[in-house]
């Protein structure tokens, strides 16, 4: 599903930020990727993500080089893909609904096709009736199940989140780590970068730990 | 069966994803004039500053063209008048028209006796009774010579005005419509002129937009980010902005419009007072129907062609791609 090939990033101002790094995630696997700070935990994802391309190597998703894909290609695979971040990155201007739907729209989906996924997802994550609300109007712990219900509208192959239980309490950041559990049953691959070793111990996944750029376990 | 189901399914799934395209620019067009309503403030400051530069370069093109109506009614012509000397004969006149023409370069002529020359002062100067208390007819007889159409090279006019100089009977000679060819020219200039003034406010109208499209993209960063990172394409997140650029060059052009017909109406009753003045019918003219119409499509074209440059370029800076 999602495979790293002896991959290498360099910024032209600030280094190598990751150096070979070769792992392989299958289909309906959950990860967590974890380093400190500074480890190349945000590279990776915004590799992931084609936010960024690499120096070297070759980064496969769904059967397709993404590391050397055309800018104009790119927007069609990143709707198969979810994105969770730890800033939720919400538009506080548009309704729960507008912020779930977005992806859908942007792919061109039908309004009542685009309604009954959107309550589909809402409703995946406990907020089916808040639709209405504006994300500002919502506690920190419903703004990210937004994002959440955002990142799995589109029905993507693999989620990408990015500390996502980074300003959750611990009660909340299970429930979190339990939807995912719930993503898995259905086929999803999941890829969680954390530093929260405590929630990454307990639980029991696959683990990949990044060391000033190196990956170190997998 | 099946296969017929399945055909009938794509079909209407083809069909959905063109409503939901169509949709989509409604709902572009119209959320776009309702974000530009929310920010009263600035929309009618940037629409205000674009109609006036409509409003100016229209205003010279409307200025030319009720100008040129004016001088349009005068034909342009090398119509000479021949004075001939007082001692001249009416039969002698008329015979010397018939010689003249025989020339070559002649198309026609026509001879005005001193008599006729007077009775057609008389109708139209409105110094009748001034004339009538003359004991004798002051005024020479004429032979008007239209020279042929081939003489349009100022040269020929010129030499042959020199051989009519040259004629015992002829006292003077004049080109008649002289100053209309000058006019003429300069309106040439001044028409010419308006299209390049138009050209550089056209300019400024495609400027002025793509900079407020520009604003507009880095106050709604954010949603630009965001809406990339779900995958949407270019066109999807350069539509709304678009449809902005189109409203502000709508809007601009409509009150544009309305500023060269305010300016118009305020003018019209002076210059019809004028114009009765010079005992002539001119009619103030204003900008037509197709010509409003015209100009509506050319200030939104043009905001729509400022926005899509800035957006083309600015949305491939912006991060990530």
């Amino acid at each position: 599903m999602l495979k790293f090939e002896h991959v290498s990033k360099r910024y032209p101002d600030a280094g190598e930020a990751l150096t070979d790094v070769s792992f392989h995630l299958q289909r309906g696997e959950i990860a967590f990727l974890t380093g400190r700070s500074g480890a190349g935990k945000s590279t990776l994802l915004k590799l992931i993500a084609m936010m960024e391309q690499c120096t070297r190597g070759t980064v496969t998703f769904d059967g397709q080089d993404i590391s050397r894909i055309s800018e104009r290609k790119i927007p069609y695979v990143r709707r198969n893909l979810g994105l969770i971040f730890q800033d939720y990155k919400l538009l506080h201007d548009r309704t729960v609904f507008d912020n779930v739907a977005l992806p859908l729209v942007v792919s061109g989906y039908h309004p009542q096709e685009v309604a009954r996924r959107v309550r589909a997802s809402l409703d995946k994550v406990g907020l089916l009736g808040k639709e209405r609300k504006h994300p500002l109007a919502l506690s920190g712990g419903e703004q990210q199940r937004v994002g959440i219900a955002r990142a799995i509208v589109n029905k993507p192959k693999l989620i990408l989140a990015d500390e996502p239980t980074g300003n959750l309490d611990p009660e909340l950041s299970a429930e979190v780590m339990y939807m995912f559990e719930q993503f898995k049953q259905v086929g999803v691959t999941v890829l969680i970068a954390t530093h929260d070793l405590e929630l990454v111990t307990h639980l029991g996944h696959r683990v990949l730990t990044l060391d000033k750029g190196h990956m170190i376990a997998s | 069966m099946r296969q017929m189901r399945r055909s009938q399914h794509s079909e209407n799934r083809l069909l959905e994803l063109f409503q939901a395209y169509l949709l989509n620019h409604a709902h572009g067009l119209f959320s776009s004039l309702g974000r530009l309503n929310r920010a009263p403030f600035t929309s009618s400051m940037t629409v205000l500053v674009l109609a006036i530069a409509i409003a100016l370069a229209s205003s010279f093109y409307i200025v030319v063209a009720n100008i040129q109506q004016m001088t349009g009614n005068l034909e342009s012509s090398n119509q000479m008048s021949l004075f001939l000397h007082d001692n001249i004969t009416d039969a002698a006149g008329q015979k010397m028209a018939e010689q003249l023409q025989q020339n070559p370069s002649v198309a026609a002529v026509k001879f005005i006796t001193k008599k006729q020359a007077l009775e057609e002062f008389k109708a139209n100067s409105g110094f009748s009774d001034a004339l009538n208390a003359l004991e004798r007819n002051p005024l020479p007889s004429v032979i008007q010579v239209m020279p042929k159409n081939a003489l349009e090279n100022n040269e020929d006019i010129e030499k042959l005005m020199a051989d009519f100089k040259q004629l015992p009977q002829v006292d003077f000679v004049q080109v008649d419509m002289q100053w209309v060819a000058r006019l003429q020219t300069i309106m040439l200039i001044a028409s010419r002129g308006v299209t390049l003034v138009s050209l550089l406010l056209g300019f400024a109208v495609t400027f002025i937009t793509g900079n407020t499209i520009r604003l507009e993209l880095q106050n709604r960063q954010d949603e630009v980010f965001i809406s990339k990172l779900v995958g949407a394409t270019h066109s999807f997140i350069q539509r709304p902005f678009l449809y902005t650029g189109f409203w502000l060059g709508f809007i601009a052009g409509f009150l544009g419009w309305l500023i060269v017909t305010i300016m118009l109406l305020i003018l019209e009753s002076p210059v019809e007072k004028l114009s009765t003045l010079y005992s002539s019918s001119f009619e103030l003219l204003f900008l037509s129907f197709s010509e409003f119409i015209l100009l509506l499509m050319i200030s939104s074209l043009l905001a729509v062609l400022g926005s899509w440059a800035v957006l083309h370029y600015q949305l491939r800076q912006l991060k990530p791609h």
